[in-house]
């Protein structure tokens, strides 16, 4: 038993100052995300979310060049892209997308004149991986007093606007019927998802953000036909990739071919990916089992869909 | 008939009195005026582009009106009006989303609350009700999304009726949905207006469907409206006069058929801002 457990937990896993706030940091990420990504994908705002994250190397590039904290870095930009889209006009499907693709495009011709100064005048080389696909194992413990006060921010305004963007998130004209502010409630959720980038940015970098963000949550939106239910699934899957992310990284100090770790990243979204796919299984079988059913009965009841 | 004002005479739920709405230099809707009393089934017939949704809007205080108003239940409407129930025309859910009949009617009763839903025996009870009414409990629990087009609009109902509104408005609720089932939804709205005595204001481009149950009507052309009984109003000269030319009402086989009158060049009808087409059934 104690082999099998030492096999898993590498020595001085639980010692570790960096695995313990790798733990506590990627828990209340995986948690934050969990609760944002859900309305994420309820609201099809993924391809919003990853130009949040995308966005967030100009700032994180830049946080470097200062010499701040990346997710100061990650934070200030997120927000900014974040009230820009809001402004050039997201309300509308079609201006969404354009208002986040011009404000992308922008923003990361910034971040590689930022990447540029970072690796030759800084001399900073490890900025751009770090950025791009995040090292939580270099997350200092003072970072920690943020994190938690961003991820408390998230959660209560997800908590506070449950109803109203669940409703303005089906029918936009049925919510502002009963009096719901469609687009004070919309911009407030929009800051939610800018705050949870920045943080999953932290985690597992940039590039990758949108993974954590949208990836449990759509895994969990395939198990469950309720959404507070969802978040509860995203969130344990995204805990679940989370340790088993950082328990494997650190196992993987011993592994070909540079004994020098896998990145974290890595393992966390591949567990991710897979968690997923093994998500649809339970409703391919359903979907089965309605054929056969159906062919005992002679044929399916076609329903007319609107 | 024509242009009634039921605002002060009868306890009307909903007086619409002299609306005009002028979008960007177009008038969308003309000194339109009419009553709706409790109880009462009250159809808004009108092609594309009458007027019927921007009327409908002005009514749940989404568009404000250049001239005249609206009184709901005696007072001048507000938005966010608990006196009416609203269903909206387009209603598209992926199949995906995480919301069961139960809890889409469940946000009829607080889904413009802030914070997290508090369950409680009265509150679960009250959606069964609803969702009995609407004759909706068999798929209950199934996802909103996976439900055909009349079990969407019976949840809907369902969800505009949970928090007990005196008129209840319905944007084409029968659009997309094939005979047998849009003869279901009306039946079941005429069911609700006599049992609750809720008074409902139903949109739609053909009159037809609704024609059994309807009481009163009101006919919109280019943005004008006749109202009162179908009796009144659907015939030959109120019509025509509201077309601006001759249009004639048939009755054939218990449907009413409105066609281009004699005379009329067929190909003026398309000149014309109504939608007339001769031969071709405007209603």
């Amino acid at each position: 038993m104690s082999q099998v457990f030492g096999a898993v937990f590498a020595p001085g896993f639980f010692a570790s100052t960096q695995v313990q706030v790798a733990v506590v940091v990627g828990t209340m990420v995986a948690v934050v995300a969990s609760a944002v990504g859900v309305f994420t994908v309820i609201r099809g705002q993924s391809f919003a979310g990853e130009a949040l994250g995308d966005i967030g190397t100009t700032g994180g590039s830049g946080a470097f060049l200062v010499g701040a904290g990346p997710l100061w870095g990650f934070l200030a930009i997120s927000i900014v892209a974040a009230a820009a889209m809001e402004l050039i006009g997201i309300q509308r499907p079609r201006g969404r997308d354009l208002a986040t693709g011009i404000v992308l495009g922008a923003g990361l011709g910034l971040a590689a004149l930022l990447l540029y100064f970072d690796a030759t005048y800084h001399n900073k080389t490890g900025a751009t991986v770090t950025i791009l696909f995040g090292s939580i194992f270099l997350i200092p413990s003072s970072t920690l007093p943020l994190v938690v006060l961003l991820s408390a921010i998230v959660l209560a305004i997800v908590a506070v606007l449950y109803r109203p963007l669940l409703l303005s998130s089906m029918s936009t004209e049925l919510a502002a019927a009963r009096g719901i502010p469609v687009r004070p409630v919309g911009a407030l959720y929009l800051l939610a998802l800018a705050i949870a980038v920045a943080l999953a940015s932290v985690t597992i970098g940039t590039i990758l953000s949108t993974a954590l963000l949208v990836g449990p949550a759509a895994a969990a939106l395939r198990l469950t036909r309720r959404p507070a239910t969802a978040m509860l699934a995203a969130a344990l899957i995204g805990i679940g990739a989370m340790w088993l992310g950082i328990v494997l990284a650190y196992d993987s100090y011993d592994w070909p071919p540079i004994h020098d770790g896998w990145p974290v990243s890595f393992f966390v979204v591949t567990i991710i990916f897979v968690l997923y796919l093994l998500a649809g299984v339970p409703g391919l079988w359903r979907a089965r089992q309605r054929r056969r059913a159906d062919a005992t009965t002679g044929g399916p009841l076609i329903a007319e869909r609107r | 008939m024509s242009g009634e004002s039921g605002s002060g005479e009868r306890r009307a739920v909903l007086a619409v009195d002299g609306v005009t709405v002028r979008l960007s230099g177009r008038e969308i809707l003309k000194d339109v005026s009419f009553g709706v009393c409790p109880g009462e089934f009250t159809g808004l017939i009108g092609s594309n582009g009458a007027g019927k949704t921007t009327l409908l809007r002005v009514i749940l205080g989404l568009q404000a009106s250049t001239a005249g108003q609206v009184l709901v239940d005696g007072r001048p409407r507000s938005r966010r009006n608990p006196l009416i129930g609203y269903v909206p025309q387009k209603f598209l859910l992926d199949p995906d989303m995480p919301l069961r009949a139960r809890d889409l009617v469940g946000l009829g009763l607080d889904g413009h609350r802030f914070g997290i839903p508090r369950p409680s025996r009265a509150r679960r009870a009250l959606i069964d009700e609803m969702l009995a009414a609407v004759d909706a409990e068999p798929f209950a629990d199934a996802r909103v999304g996976t439900l055909s087009g009349g079990e969407q609009q019976r949840v809907l109902i369902a969800h505009a009726l949970i928090s007990r509104p005196k008129l209840l408005l319905l944007d084409e609720p029968l659009a997309n949905l094939d005979l047998p089932s849009a003869q279901e939804v009306v039946a079941l709205l005429a069911r609700i207006a006599s049992e609750q005595g809720i008074a409902i204001l139903i949109s739609a481009h053909e009159m037809n469907p609704l024609l059994p149950v309807m009481e009163r009507i009101v006919y919109l052309v280019g943005g004008r409206a006749a109202s009162g009984t179908t009796e009144e109003v659907v015939r030959t000269d109120v019509l025509s006069k509201l077309y601006g030319r001759q249009v004639e009402v048939l009755h054939i086989h218990g449907r009413v058929l409105v066609v281009a009158g004699p005379g009329e060049d067929p190909d003026a009808a398309h000149k014309h801002e109504g939608p007339l087409i001769a031969v071709e059934i405007v209603q």
